[in-house]
């Protein structure tokens, strides 16, 4: 009897952790017909990261211009479906799915509604974008290179680190332009790259961290999601002035205060908004690829990059910024064009 | 082991009944302490997995994978065994079907078949690795299964990333040929992704019943599930028995990967973490009394529910974390066997007063 | 004066009555036997008194004070102490360590362990218990370890000691020495309550009976007024005949031989250690000994169910040594085993599905992969008209019959397979005596329709009722074959405690 009580106990406990944490957002926006749905991908509203700051734009975008919007959490794969299904069967004038994992979703759900709206981040449809979507897409390299810039020249001891999340031609933006930009900032510092294969797992972020860092590495840049928590837990505990993190997508500084270098961030908020203005304004790029980088303010360092990042180098920052935006260099996006990068 | 067979004597239809009943209404308590109008949610929820012939589609979708792998912890359940590993024997079912599905070249229909078949035997190697260890070395199967479904979900990963893409974190879509998508059916629900998984898992639960009922097979393995002892006094192989049984509880499990994988998905995509569908298997069967029709209505219940439970989200604002909690709470009520213990305390109860009353 | 009385105790559980008005009187300094079937409520009685149970009716006095007893410290504190059937013993404890386990005597927070032996000594001598307060319980024989459970009664300071069914686990040496302590304590002016359906232990040691049947209290009279087949009569609700009617064996071929086995148990030593042995159609051979002198391993090789590891054994003239359980139930042996619960039954599957435990998968139980349901019942069907089990219907799950009909059941099976040779061990363990003859009857018959029996039982009684030879095992050999019809019970003694005897009984 004991026995069995207890498991009950524990299955039950597991069934609820299943579920995680979080909740839909609702927020009443104008009534005039007009109107927008957000589908988050597992991450969830909460993420703090792309969906949250999608959801920030797109609120503010329904607050300013009057549309009705609310937001789905997926919470499996296979809820994208009808998630977005949702959306187009209330006519919502847009529909947004977060993230290229929904792509496959999105896909099949705007080919049943050809005549409603879709927009997708992070993805360019492998290319094939259909009329009634538009692909929204950051130039991360670019701001990552920036962030290889920071840290090429904040390095004492030549070595720094970078963690990702899956091993996906996403990351390996991340990953081009960041070791591009060490490159171009100090050519004998070495970049040690070690990927999480998870978006979630933050113990394995502090682990991946910690040995890193034990291994000379004193600057770390992650694009893992909720792994990169495991980072910032780690450089906590270690000294500071030493040991610098590089947080990603939002500022995320206020992880560790003492121990930010900066952060790349993404401003999926600013996108949303931008496309909303547009869906306003009857311009909806269907079939287009929409892509924001550092030109469009749309990927850049956070704000708090001042606080542990001395003038000088954030003047050579700046430098580089304007020779992306001109066009004078062309930040590598993926393995074979980081081989071919000359700084 | 003891648990196990108790908790298969126990179990009853008007128990099961009442811990739904109970398992509602703590989560509608949740509900009202936390601020939300239990009875709009709860309508919001069934209608919604009812509201049109898309949803009655998803509804069922949503079901399907949960029959097989309800059955599959439910007939490793009645031969003594807890194959906690269906959420493994998931994953390879799905590797299996999908590595089937993209390297091989077959015709329609017969594409699907194999990928299918494929997928069942990929479960069954899953399950026959902790049966054997039980059976020859006394390893316990709850320990071996949840080690093996961390190697599986990583296999898994490891493969699609390494071999069946290169480097992209999910593989391609799955041609038309090996898919379970049945136009017909899922024109009859509104393009909604019901597929042919419903039809297999239904044929597994009939599967079931005969097997285990009905056959020779079925005897010595319901035989060694309850005493073990007498089985081998009897002359029949406890070894094999286990063995077999792990091997069909991992059929399902592979059966309901594959269906989901061909049905479902269309790909398979690097996964951080479980699906949970092989882990709520457990308490799908503990719910439906590890019988098959138990398991096809209990499925049905959780299925509606979890679907319902997004659109209880959307509509009335209840963050859908309290269905878990209602799952949570109606296993709950099923293990401890609430009716029972009331029933025996109401009898004292009579029995007290009676003895006063002389 | 009484030391205990209880007065009118009833106590019901769910569906049945345990005890109906129940009484008992035990005089200050006696011993009393309380006498009944399995099942009679003999332990609800006991466990009421020892504070278990609480009653829904009934008075009980000790020494003449009304008192609640509502837990066993309770129990304790009255003076009244359990001498458990099943020892509840730590093995690796030594008997001092046990017996203060619970209470143990401190200093400075140190267990006092010379102070405790000293004290144990003390008391072991007093009542002749002979008991070494160092040796650990792993090492000491079963009569030991009875004695000092009886000591940590004595330690506790009881002065009312119940013996739940004290001789059932002892050999007939132990059971003489048990009764010289039992008188020893009863002179030191204790009182005994003796849990017992053995009429001749009764009739040998006490001094007064309480017959309770079915939960009633039947009756309490003196020994010195009755005799046992009125007590077995009393008890039963009819007359019992104690003899059982069989003509003289007329062995012929033989069926079984066993040479020089070598078995091992669980714990890897082994337990029958060149064991020989030869059993012929038509007569029933029984095993004799103590318990956990290699009888169960000997049973359990000769089925299967256990490797041995030397040795040869022969059913019909052929090797059958360490085949698989299955093949050597093919071949004709049957199998009445020991623990019926653990073996004997699925208790869950339904009567009529354990009738063919073994054959469900022949011609006409099974067609091919199909279970044929109406010959499985209707063969069931029949097996319990023929065997007198009385079950409501065939579906009934084996765990509701009682004992008896259980074993009725198997025995049924086992012999309806109609094997050449028929193992039956402790076949009426735990049966009342009704039951007993009954079964005992089925072997005679089946020894008579020329099977080969093997009979064990740890009841010597019954091994000497029903055996035609009597093979006596001690330390996993056969130390010597004795004839039931001239052999006493001192020579069967002697050679189960190991001693040896001048003359061997050939066959």
């Amino acid at each position: 009897m004991k026995l069995k009580a207890l498991g009950a106990l524990l299955l039950s406990a597991a069934l609820v952790t299943v579920a995680g944490c979080g909740a839909a957002q609702d927020s009443k926006g104008g009534s005039k017909g007009q109107s927008a749905g957000l589908v988050t991908d597992v991450g969830g509203l909460n993420d703090e990261s792309f969906n949250q700051n999608a959801w920030a734009g797109l609120q503010k975008a329904g607050k300013e211009m009057d549309f009705n919007v609310k937001a789905l959490e997926s919470k499996r794969d296979d809820e994208y479906i009808p998630n977005l299904t949702k959306f187009a069967r209330e006519k919502r004038t847009i529909t947004w799915g977060m993230g290229f994992k929904i792509q496959n979703a999105l896909e099949k759900v705007s080919n049943q509604f050809k005549d409603q709206h879709f927009a997708i981040v992070d993805t360019d449809m492998g290319g094939k974008i259909p009329d009634n979507v538009a692909a929204v897409t950051f130039k991360e390299e670019e701001g990552s290179f920036l962030m290889g810039v920071i840290a090429g020249s904040m390095t004492k001891t030549n070595k720094v680190g970078f963690i990702g999340g899956i091993t996906s031609p996403l990351i390996k933006k991340f990953e081009s332009g960041y070791r591009a930009g060490v490159k171009a900032a100090n050519p004998k510092a070495e970049v040690k790259v070690v990927y999480a294969e998870s978006f979630t797992d933050s113990a394995k972020g502090r682990a991946l961290a910690s040995s890193l860092y034990n291994g000379g590495t004193d600057i770390i840049y992650h694009a893992a999601g909720g792994v990169g928590k495991g980072l910032f837990n780690e450089v906590k505990t270690r000294k500071q002035g030493k040991y610098w993190a590089i947080g990603v997508d939002m500022d995320q500084s206020k992880l560790a205060p003492d121990h930010t270098l900066s952060s790349m961030v993404k401003r999926v908020d600013v996108a949303v908004y931008d496309m909303m203005k547009k869906v306003k304004d009857d311009k909806f790029p269907g079939g287009e690829q929409v892509q924001i980088g550092l030109k469009d303010n749309g990927v850049g360092y956070a704000d708090t990059t001042k606080e542990h990042v001395p003038a000088k180098v954030l003047k050579k920052v700046d430098d580089f910024k304007q020779q992306i935006i001109d066009g004078k260099i062309k930040v590598p996006a993926n393995e074979n064009e980081l081989k071919k990068f000359k700084p | 082991m003891q648990v196990l067979s108790k908790i298969n004597k126990q179990s009853s239809i008007f128990t099961s009944l009442v811990s739904v009943f109970l398992g509602l209404l703590v989560g509608g308590v949740m509900m009202i302490l936390a601020g939300y109008n239990p009875i709009q949610a709860y309508i919001a929820l069934f209608q919604s997995a009812f509201l049109q012939p898309f949803d009655i589609g998803e509804t069922i979708r949503t079901i399907t994978p949960l029959i097989l792998t309800g059955l599959a912890v439910g007939l490793a359940f009645r031969t003594g065994l807890f194959n906690i590993g269906v959420e493994g024997q998931f994953i390879i079912g799905q590797l299996a079907a999908v590595i089937v599905a993209l390297k091989l070249d077959l015709p329609p229909v017969i594409h699907a078949i194999v990928a299918v078949i494929a997928g069942a035997l990929g479960g069954a190697l899953w399950a026959f690795l902790p049966g054997y260890l039980k059976a020859k070395r006394g390893v316990h199967e709850v320990i071996t299964t949840i080690m093996l479904n961390f190697i599986a979900l990583y296999l898994s990963n490891l493969t699609v990333r390494e071999w069946l893409t290169d480097g992209a974190d999910k593989t391609k879509e799955i041609p038309e040929s090996a898919s379970l998508h049945w136009n017909m059916l899922s024109q009859l629900f509104d393009s909604s992704r019901v597929h042919f998984g419903i039809f297999i898992a239904i044929v597994a639960a009939f599967f079931m019943y005969y097997l285990l009922w009905k056959t020779t097979t079925g005897y010595q393995l319901r035989a060694v599930g309850y005493n073990p002892h007498a089985s081998e006094y009897a002359g029949m192989n406890v070894s094999r028995n286990i063995v077999l049984s792990m091997m069909i509880s991992g059929v399902f499990a592979g059966l309901a990967g594959a269906s989901e994988l061909l049905g479902t998905a269309g790909y398979q995509a690097i996964q951080a973490s479980y699906t949970g569908i092989g882990f709520d298997g457990i308490a799908v069967s503990l719910l439906g009394g590890n019988s098959p029709l138990g398991i096809v209505l209990s499925a049905s219940l959780f299925g509606i529910l979890t679907y319902g439970g997004s659109n209880m989200e959307y509509v009335a604002a209840v963050p859908r974390e309290v269905i878990r909690v209602v799952f949570a709470a109606i296993i709950f009520f099923v293990a401890a066997n609430i009716v029972r213990w009331v029933a025996q305390r109401r009898k004292k109860k009579v029995i007290d007063k009676g003895g006063e009353g002389k | 004066m009484n030391a205990v009385e209880m007065k009118g105790i009833t106590k019901r559980f769910p569906g049945i009555v345990a005890n109906d008005r129940v009484n008992l009187t035990v005089k200050q300094g006696e011993i009393h036997a309380l006498l009944g079937e399995n099942g009679a409520g003999k332990s609800t009685l006991m466990n009421i008194l020892f504070g278990l149970y609480q009653p829904d009716e009934g008075e009980i006095f000790i020494r003449e004070k009304k008192t609640e007893i509502t837990g066993p410290n309770i129990a304790g504190e009255l003076g009244i102490g359990m001498v458990h059937q099943h020892f509840m013993l730590v093995d690796p404890f030594t008997v001092t360590e046990n017996i203060i386990l619970g209470s143990e005597p401190t200093q400075n927070g140190m267990i006092d362990q010379r102070k405790a032996e000293k004290e144990v000594q003390a008391i072991s001598d007093r009542y002749g218990l002979k008991v070494d307060p160092r040796a650990k319980i792993r090492d000491i024989s079963v009569g030991m370890q009875q004695r000092v459970e009886i000591l940590k009664t004595l330690y506790r300071g009881a002065d009312i000691l119940i013996f739940d069914e004290p001789t059932a686990v002892l050999a007939p040496k132990e059971i003489d020495e048990l009764i010289v302590i039992m008188e020893n304590l009863v002179k030191e002016g204790k009182t005994i309550i003796f849990i017992t359906h053995k009429l001749k232990e009764i009739m040998r040691i006490c001094d007064a009976v309480t017959i309770i049947r079915q939960g009633k209290f039947i009756g309490r009279v003196d020994v010195a007024d009755t005799d046992e087949s009125r007590l077995a009569s009393m008890m039963v609700g009819r007359d019992v005949s104690f003899t059982v009617d069989k003509k003289p064996a007329q062995p012929k071929e033989t069926v079984l031989s066993i040479r020089n086995l070598r078995v091992k148990n669980s714990r890897g030593v082994d337990a029958v250690r060149g064991l020989d042995m030869e059993i012929k159609a038509g007569e029933i051979v029984g095993l004799a000994g103590v318990d956990g002198n290699g009888q169960s391993e000997l049973i359990e090789a000769i089925t299967g169910l256990k490797s041995a590891h030397k040795g040869e054994i022969v059913l019909n003239g052929k090797a059958i040594t360490n085949l698989k359980p299955k093949a050597i139930t093919h071949r004709g042996v049957g199998h009445i085993p020991e623990d019926r619960h653990r073996r004997g039954l699925v208790l869950d599957f339904s009567i009529g599905e354990n009738m063919v435990l073994q054959t469900f998968d022949q011609k006409p139980f099974a067609k091919g992969w199909t279970l044929q349901y109406p010959q499985i019942f209707k063969h069931a069907k029949r097996l319990i008209k023929e065997f007198d089990v009385r079950t409501p219907d065939i579906h009934t799950p084996a765990r509701a019959l009682s004992g008896g009909n259980q074993q009725k059941g198997i025995i049924a099976r086992e012999v309806d397979r109609d094997p050449d040779f028929l193992i039956a061990a402790q076949p009426t363990r735990g049966l009342d005596v009704g039951a007993i003859e009954g079964i005992h009857r089925r072997l005679i018959e089946q020894r008579d329709k020329g099977k080969a029996i093997l009979l064990m039982s740890l009841e010597l009684e019954e091994v000497w009722q029903l055996a035609d030879r009597i093979a006596v095992i001690y330390e996993g050999k056969i130390a010597g074959w004795v004839d039931p019809a001239t052999t006493t019970e001192e020579e069967i003694g002697l050679l189960m405690a190991g001693g040896q005897v001048g003359t061997e009984v050939s066959s």
